[in-house]
């Protein structure tokens, strides 16, 4: 029985039963005798100077091994390229005990290595450390005044710069029918994936390091510990197999892999490094953002002009940027339109992308601001995003390689019910609780980077694939198998996908929704490859009746070759590795984007996001009932796993609208609330009915497979969607998130 | 026979700080002895001495649910209690949870059938949770099993996958 396509089949994930036996291994998992463990010891100044730093007391406890701080650290790379990674933005990257210099509180500034875990920790507390203060500065309202374009550099690349200005906006919004003006903020928020950062360095025999971390690029760790350490890339493998969540947190190496590592190679010893979750909270976040929008329409809605300004946080050494204002052009043709976009630097490390960074940033002022500009025109929010429909971009003068964000409007906005909303604010209720109904546009790049894939046939019938990417809860194993099986018309259960180890075959980090455009397509070029290869070797067979066959008059299905004029005629693929003397059929390909081809195009997932909540009009809880999420994303491989990332990006949505933000103390110059008790993301009871639809979009630019990605999509449209319908619910607009109970009473 | 682990490098010598204790638990149906200091948690016993690391640490204060495990049949956050006050305790982790026949329990077929993991790092805690949540006897509703299910994170954002699999199993998905 053929099973194929298995693209489009909803597949279970592969590794479930390993994740539901507790057998998968996460990079604090692994052990080996001896293994020692390390604490690190954070900064608690904000910016300064050690001046001292005492571990005479740590190191005096029987079983602590050694204390390394900046005073005692060997001699590592000093140039500031070795230790730039695959995501470092422009700047000079943060080098671990460099020198006694604090640029930021929680710094780690000392690494305690002891026999036992509890030992070490304590240890840590013995640490005393004395600082020369200096003033700093960490409010990004205060210091608006000091805000400077960005630093173009290589991450410049997939993060444009905002447009140039197109015809004349102040006019043309002075002179608009309808006005909206409004400012839009949100607060520092951290990744928290539930995994605790953690790596384990296994020293091995030969002295090499075979080193297990949590990371979402394991090439990109490689390389960063092979040079800021002066090793050969061979004698440095780093394996990633399960990642516990990362969003975005894991895409630069972290710096447990780097105190690992050190501990490792000074003591020729292993040393397993798990941060605290405290911890966690002192490296990369979502850079608070204040955003100002005017948008002006005609009578007929027609939107003509089109402010959007953004100042955002980042760090004093690197600059940090993200696409935060290039998306009201891509999605709403005006002829007019200023697009502005600045750093504010500040004694903060730096920020990092997270789930959709930038995107489900600017988003929520468009929306909201298109939101707001519906009410003033008195037209339904859905109508006036049709009335400004772009089939083309117009903010770079592209097609779409495809775009079907139309059907994404009309089909959601029929299974959602919208046509029952009274579109009167605070005219819906339900017992004592006002309802609200809000609904937004979403859209997020479709990337492709270049990735290597090796596949191999082997005499036991089974296609081996490998590639160095990781799988970080996307489904990203089950997906590139079900890929590669098709490829090849074989059973899932006969590919073997190799993954998340440095030693395969090279992939970009996971991140930005493309991985699986990247990877996967990579994938199925080299499974193109073998197919030609194993025919070759095929027609060589004696009396091959493959012998004038060329590679479209055959077809791979059941673990066999098939001529297509006469199905009758077939060998199986274990036959032919049998006559190339058992050794297996291999190749290995490097999938490079065709840049000339893409740049023709602007490439983008859509969706649009339909939300009703309740609110208690006396407390302010808020409570999103329901929500659906529809996207157009292109070919979906697994509707299964694409459905939980959108899912994913929902409950994300509910969290950054309604609840998650990392609150700072201004004078200290610290985050006050590093832990999940007081960081609040939702809880089960927090979360209700949420439904998601895919719409048929046929892309035929972007990939052979036709697909565009998921992970990001889902935060992108929701939270305006639920800002506007708390507006509804109430009439009470909060443009800053999170929206706390009190700012409705 | 009982069978004496102890971390892999503290080679049985005392820390000046605390003496070490030997304590008895029964995990997953076998009777274990283990040194620790008193300042181990129940967690940290399981993981780093007796290498049972399906138990995840998430936050090591009681926050996150991940460490979840049964302790006599009752579901506990492990990083929350010292191994020593434990001593002859029956423990069932994610390891234990399916019968030894190599079916899985009921449960961990629910949560694979409805996808409600992404990155499964919460997922030994859900499942501990849940099948202690049942035995509790207070969840009639799917309101219910929500909040009782409240003190386990997840942040992929499963939620509405993990409370699908629970209620398939409890009472066929039913509300009482």
């Amino acid at each position: 029985m053929s099973t194929q396509p298995l693209i489009g089949q909803s597949v279970s994930r592969l590794e479930g039963h390993l994740k539901v036996t507790g057998k998968a291994k996460y990079a604090g998992d692994y052990t080996t005798s001896g293994l020692l463990y390390g604490y690190i010891v954070n900064s608690t100044i904000t910016k300064g100077k050690i001046t001292a730093i005492h571990t005479e007391e740590a190191k005096a406890l029987t079983g602590v091994i050694e204390v390394f701080s900046h005073e005692n650290k060997p001699s590592l790379a000093w140039l500031d390229l070795k230790y730039a990674d695959m995501d470092a933005p422009p700047g000079t990257v943060f080098k671990p005990l460099h020198d006694g210099d604090i640029l930021c509180n929680g710094q780690p500034i000392a690494l305690v290595v002891a026999e036992t875990f509890e030992l070490a920790r304590y240890a840590a507390s013995l640490v005393r450390v004395e600082y020369e203060e200096e003033h700093f500065e960490t409010n990004l309202k205060n210091n608006l005044d000091k805000a400077r374009a960005p630093k173009i550099g290589l991450a410049t690349l997939l993060k444009p710069l905002p447009p140039k200005p197109v015809g004349d906006f102040e006019k043309a919004f002075n002179q608009s029918y309808a006005q909206v003006e409004a400012e839009y903020c949100h607060g520092t928020e951290h990744h928290n994936p539930l995994e605790l950062f953690a790596t384990t360095t296994i020293y091995e025999k030969d002295g090499k390091l075979t080193i297990y971390d949590k990371t979402q690029g394991t090439v990109n760790c490689q390389v960063y510990v092979a040079n800021v350490f002066g090793l050969s890339f061979k004698d440095v493998r780093v394996i990633s197999p399960y990642v516990g969540g990362a969003f975005g947190s894991g895409l630069r190496p972290q710096y447990q892999l780097f105190f690992s590592v050190l501990a490792a190679l000074q003591l020729k010893r292993s040393v397993k490094v798990m941060l605290d979750r405290h911890q966690m909270f002192t490296f990369g976040h979502r850079p608070p953002t204040i955003q100002h929008t005017r948008f002006g329409a005609d009578k007929d809605g027609k939107v003509n002009a089109l402010n959007h300004s953004a100042f955002a946080e980042t760090s004093q050494f690197e600059d940090y940027t993200e696409v935060v204002v290039n998306w009201s052009h891509m999605l709403y043709p005006a002829e007019n339109t200023l697009m502005e976009y600045k750093l504010v630097p500040l004694d903060v490390y730096s920020p990092l992308d997270m789930r959709a960074p930038g995107g489900s940033t600017g988003i929520h002022a468009i929306e909201s601001s298109m939101d707001e500009l519906a009410y003033k025109l008195n037209i339904d929010p859905l109508e006036l995003r049709l009335i400004n429909y772009a089939d083309r971009d117009v903010s770079v003068d592209r097609p779409y390689s495809s775009k079907e964000l139309k059907e994404c409007y009309l089909q959601g906005a029929e299974k959602f019910g919208w046509a029952n909303r009274n579109p009167q604010p605070r005219s819906m209720k339900r017992g004592n609780k006002l309802v609200g109904y809000g609904m937004a546009t979403g859209i997020w790049e479709a990337n492709r980077l270049p990735a290597r894939a090796e596949v191999a046939f082997t005499k036991q019938g089974k296609l081996q694939v490998k590639s160095a990417v990781t799988d970080i809860g996307t489904g990203t194993f089950t997906v590139i198998s079900q890929i590669a099986a098709d490829e090849l018309g074989l059973l899932l259960g006969d590919v073997n996908f190799s993954y998340g180890d440095s030693k395969m075959p090279f992939a970009p980090i996971q991140g930005g929704s493309f991985t699986i455009a990247s990877v996967g397509t990579a994938v199925r070029e080299a499974c193109k490859a073998l197919r030609k290869k194993l025919l070759k070797k095929a027609q060589k067979m004696e009396g091959s009746a493959f012998a004038d066959a060329s590679i479209d008059d055959v077809v791979f299905r059941e673990g066999a070759m098939y001529r297509k004029d006469d199905p009758s005629i077939f060998v199986k693929l274990t036959t032919v590795i049998d006559a190339n003397k058992g050794r297996p059929v291999k190749t290995t390909n490097f999938a490079v984007p065709n840049v000339f081809k893409l740049k023709k195009y602007s490439r983008a997932t859509h969706s649009a996001a339909f939300v009703e909540v309740e609110v208690d009009e006396e407390l302010g809880v808020v409570n999103v009932t329901r929500a659906l999420t529809v996207v157009a994303a292109g070919r979906i491989i697994n509707p299964k796993t694409a459905r939980s990332q959108v899912l994913g990006g929902m409950v994300w949505s509910i969290s950054k609208a309604l609840r998650e933000e990392t609150i700072s103390d201004y004078n200290l110059g610290k985050y006050m609330n590093p832990n999940l008790a007081e960081y609040h993301i939702p809880v089960h009871a927090d979360i209700h009915e949420l439904d998601v639809m895919f719409v048929e979009e046929k892309e035929e630019i972007l990939n052979e497979l036709g697909i565009k990605g998921v992970g990001e999509i889902g935060l992108v449209a929701m939270p305006p969607a639920i800002a506007n319908a708390i507006y509804h619910a109430t009439g009470k607009r909060i443009n800053q998130f999170p929206i706390h109970l009190e700012a409705l009473l | 026979m009982s069978i004496l682990y102890s971390p892999t490098s503290m080679q049985g010598h005392e820390v000046e700080e605390g003496k070490l204790h030997t304590i008895s638990l029964t995990i997953n149906g076998v009777r274990k002895e283990i040194q620790v200091l008193p300042w181990v948690s129940l967690l940290d016993a399981l993981r780093e001495y007796l290498h049972l690391t399906g138990t995840k640490k998430g936050c090591d204060h009681g926050q996150c649910g991940a460490c979840t495990v049964l302790c006599d049949g009752k579901r506990i956050n492990s990083c929350l209690t010292l191994a020593v006050m434990k001593e002859g305790s029956d423990i069932t982790t994610i390891e234990g949870i399916a019968p030894a026949d190599g079916e899985l329990h009921p449960l961990q077929k629910a949560f694979i059938e409805h996808d409600a993991f992404q990155c499964g790092y919460c997922t030994p805690g859900q499942i501990c949770s849940a099948i202690g949540m049942m035995e509790e006897g207070k969840a009639h509703t799917r309101d219910d099993v929500k909040e009782l299910m409240s003190g386990n994170l997840c942040r992929c954002g499963a939620n509405t996958n993990i409370i699908d699999a629970i209620m398939e199993v409890k009472e066929g998905g039913k509300d009482e």
